[in-house]
């Protein structure tokens, strides 16, 4: 095994650098993403309402696999060009946005409603009293489900394999190919995720310590 | 003397319960206005019209010069000049005492640093908190978060006060301390005061004149002593015998 990692070193690396790079993209996206669609979710229009509902049930209701092929497929045709690793990574944030935006819905919603009441009743805006007084709260309250969402976009990222992304999954599947070790190969595999997920379960439950 | 707060025909619903019937009241600048009345009697939504935290179907809400039922109407600028209390508080939990006194005044009036701190520990030196500025509300007790909410309105520097059932959510020992702080701002000449409560003796001390809501109707409105020597009401007679039988 050890000879297996050492003679595909290079190869391992830069599947690892791109799962991390994907991850990380991901990551960032879906947050920002999936917090605005939970707003949306709770707004007094009903409008706004309808749009966050209907965007976190089509994305969360779809299998990511299929939400990616369209990205690489149907976009390239239609719309712009782009590689595996792009149209992968975008499926990955928007399939992940779906479940941040239920997370954080149910943080907002846990929040008491006398705080939101209370910041709008001083005069601030709907979006001011979020920024300031709720979502400070809802985030503190879904750290732990959303080190799950996390943890969970890691492992996802391995659909990036099926569109060419060159990332850790599709660098094992062509080391398991040409060594014919596939066993070895898959368990070294299976370690780089938990290079990459372990810290970030210790660093959520370290924060979730800390905020407590 | 002209009126801060004028209730013209409102009428409320939510959805086909009628919660507020006929409302008409006016409110002069200055005034201390007690409003009682049992349970579910829409006390709490009159108040709460009044900042529109409640939104009315019908008729006009003059506030401070402004129909707040008028669509052009900006409800943000008004809060600022409407200060509330609240029964439970309501403490930005994530935020310590002198911040919870702090954030509106910044983000909202766009006072700055250093104004704001100065008046905001001016207030809390005033409801007597001044040390407990940097406790989180977790820390303090249901009379002192409750000091500090009124510290936290009165920091937006309004003209008018609602208190909707400030005591009712504390430890018996701790309402003195509070009816204290509301007696002080209710005094100041120039701020009208709107409040809900069930505290009898208080209201008596307080008020210029009485309220006395049923079934969401205003049943009788009459200067303080008229009010509880005589009440014209017949169920505003018998609310007082049962309440003050105890």
């Amino acid at each position: 095994m050890i000879k297996l990692l050492v003679d595909n070193w290079s190869a391992f690396i830069s599947g690892f650098g791109w799962t991390v790079l994907s991850s990380l993209l991901a990551l960032f996206f879906s947050l920002i993403i999936g917090s605005l669609f939970a707003i949306l979710e709770v707004m007094p229009s009903k409008v706004a309402r309808v749009i966050g509902n209907v965007y976190v049930e089509v994305f969360r209701n779809i299998p990511l696999l299929v939400i990616t092929m369209f990205f690489y497929l149907v976009i390239p045709l239609y719309v712009v060009k782009i590689n595996g690793f792009t149209a992968g990574t975008i499926g990955l944030t928007i399939y992940t946005s779906a479940f941040i935006a239920e997370t954080v819905r149910s943080g907002i919603n846990s929040v008491d409603d006398g705080q939101m009441e209370a910041a709008r009743a001083q005069g601030m805006t709907f979006w001011q009293a979020m920024k300031n007084v709720v979502l400070p709260q809802a985030f503190k309250l879904v750290i732990p489900p959303l080190g799950n969402q996390f943890i969970n976009l890691v492992k996802n990222s391995s659909v990036l394999a099926f569109v060419a992304g060159f990332d850790l999954m599709y660098q094992g599947n062509a080391i398991a190919s040409t060594t014919f070790e596939t066993v070895n190969t898959y368990v070294v595999v299976g370690l780089f995720y938990l290079v990459i997920t372990l810290p970030i379960s210790y660093y959520m439950q370290h924060l979730e310590r800390k905020l407590a | 003397m002209s009126s801060m707060i004028e209730f013209r025909d409102v009428q409320k619903y939510y959805g086909k319960f009628h919660a507020l019937k006929d409302i008409n009241l006016k409110i002069d600048k200055g005034e201390t206005v007690v409003l009682i009345g049992p349970s579910g009697s829409g006390k709490s939504t009159l108040a709460r019209t009044v900042n529109g935290l409640e939104t009315i179907q019908e008729g006009q809400l003059i506030v401070n010069g402004r129909d707040i039922a008028d669509k052009s109407t900006d409800i943000n600028r008004i809060r600022t000049d409407v200060g509330m209390v609240f029964q439970h508080f309501n403490l930005y939990a994530n935020k310590d005492v002198l911040e919870n006194v702090m954030l509106a005044p910044r983000i909202v009036l766009k006072l700055s640093e250093e104004e704001n701190k100065k008046t905001a520990m001016a207030l809390l030196d005033q409801v007597g908190l001044a040390d407990k500025a940097h406790n989180m509300p977790s820390q303090i007790s249901g009379g002192q978060a409750q000091r500090v909410a009124i510290a936290r309105s009165l920091a937006m520097k309004p003209r008018c006060m609602l208190f909707d059932e400030p005591t009712s959510a504390l430890d018996p020992e701790m309402i003195d301390d509070v009816l204290g702080v509301i007696k002080y701002v209710t005094s100041q000449s120039d701020m009208t005061s709107l409040i809900v409560t069930h505290e009898m003796g208080f209201a008596q001390e307080v008020a210029n004149r009485v309220i006395f809501m049923a079934d969401g109707q205003v049943l009788e409105d009459d200067e303080t002593n008229k009010f509880f020597k005589h009440p014209s009401n017949e169920r505003a007679s018998q609310f007082l015998g049962k309440i003050i039988k105890h």
